[in-house]
């Protein structure tokens, strides 16, 4: 198991994330990023095309049916943390979990030889 | 009121700019790539550091939210791939970029669905080999310290996102879909991503600065060169000194 201070130090960093996501998003710039305004300076922004799920509820990073954009935005940026997490802690989790029963292993190993 | 649409601003490559053929050889390779991951994060991630590594995928999914204003009516957000190896190591940074790339596309239409492996080879793996070997080198050469460390993470930040504009511009040039000359095409993809790579490597240094700050045992990237004064970080259950 990690260290409990390690569980401390992720906790807060979950938090800060939840923080970040779901209430700082709204104060981010909304002009177009580096890809979107070099294809629209150089006219090639046309085409795109929507993405075959542009139409879901959660398209675009809101939540739709939500009408203020601070609520719609911020509670789209929890669910995406949320998501994250669940993937991310799990698959993770699998991976560490394959290395530590090679650690045992190895410890067996060891002491029975 | 805005519409919700308009207020966060991210994007990805959208489908459409890359044609087809082209797209689902990017996949191909960033499936690949993935596997190879997969397979070096087994033996680099351990129970101690899989949390982390959780951590490190949603801290870069919350900050790319946060598009920054680099130039008139430009803005840029963290890709997160220098930090993302800097903290977890090269595997699982790039592994972690790329959940947060597949879930922006599936979740929030955000880069298109056949441009997911162009996303990942631009964004996971281009600036996990980047931004490790840059870090690796600095860190070698200028030792470990709170103000270096930040130093090679600000660089290994600052140089991963134009070379991830470097591969759109491989990529485009391949097979995109518009017919602006390709000199043309780096050259701006590149400057533009050059003022974006400032802030990235600002985030990238502040961030690794201050997990170095609190858990120095927790950045992988100086996890083997590491001073013994540093290695001790939690203060152990001191048992009474003989005598005292």
């Amino acid at each position: 198991m990690p260290k409990r201070s390690t569980w401390v130090f992720v906790g807060v960093g979950l938090v800060l994330s939840l923080f970040l996501a779901g209430f700082v998003s709204y104060y981010a710039s909304s002009s177009p990023d580096g890809l979107e305004k070099v294809a629209g300076d150089q006219g090639f922004l046309a085409n795109a095309q929507d993405s075959a799920n542009a139409n879901l509820p959660t398209a675009g990073y809101g939540i739709e049916g939500v009408e203020s954009a601070r609520l719609s935005g911020g509670l789209a940026g929890v669910l995406g943390v949320l998501v994250i997490a669940i993937i991310g802690f799990g698959m993770f989790w699998l991976i560490g979990r394959s290395n530590k029963s090679k650690a045992a292993k190895q410890d067996a190993g060891q002491v029975s030889a | 009121m805005q519409s919700h649409l308009a207020q966060i601003h991210t994007m990805h490559i959208p489908d459409g700019f890359i044609n087809a053929p082209t797209s689902a050889v990017a996949g191909v390779i960033a499936v690949v790539g993935l596997a190879f991951c997969l397979n070096g994060a087994r033996r680099q991630l351990d129970e101690k550091t899989a949390p982390l590594a959780g951590l490190v995928a949603v801290f870069i999914f919350a900050m790319q939210m946060l598009n920054f204003p680099v130039a008139a009516g430009t803005s840029g957000h963290l890709l997160g791939g220098a930090l993302a190896v800097i903290l977890i190591g090269p595997y699982a940074g790039a592994l972690a970029v790329s959940v947060v790339i597949l879930v922006q596309a599936l979740l929030f239409a955000d880069g298109g669905l056949s441009a997911i492996g162009l996303n990942i080879i631009n964004m996971g793996l281009v600036t996990a080999v980047v931004g490790w070997f840059v870090f690796r080198w600095l860190v070698k050469i200028i030792g470990v310290s709170r103000p270096k460390v930040m130093t090679a993470a600000f660089a290994a930040g600052l140089v991963s996102v134009p070379m991830s504009a470097v591969a759109f511009a491989l990529e485009y040039a391949i097979g995109g879909t518009g017919t602006i000359p390709i000199n043309t095409v780096t050259v701006v993809m590149v400057g533009v991503h050059i003022l974006i790579g400032l802030g990235e490597g600002l985030i990238t240094a502040l961030t690794v600065g201050a997990v170095f700050l609190v858990r120095p045992d927790l950045v992988y990237g100086v996890h083997d060169r590491l001073p013994k004064k540093l290695l001790v970080t939690t203060p152990s259950v001191s048992t009474p000194a003989n005598g005292s």
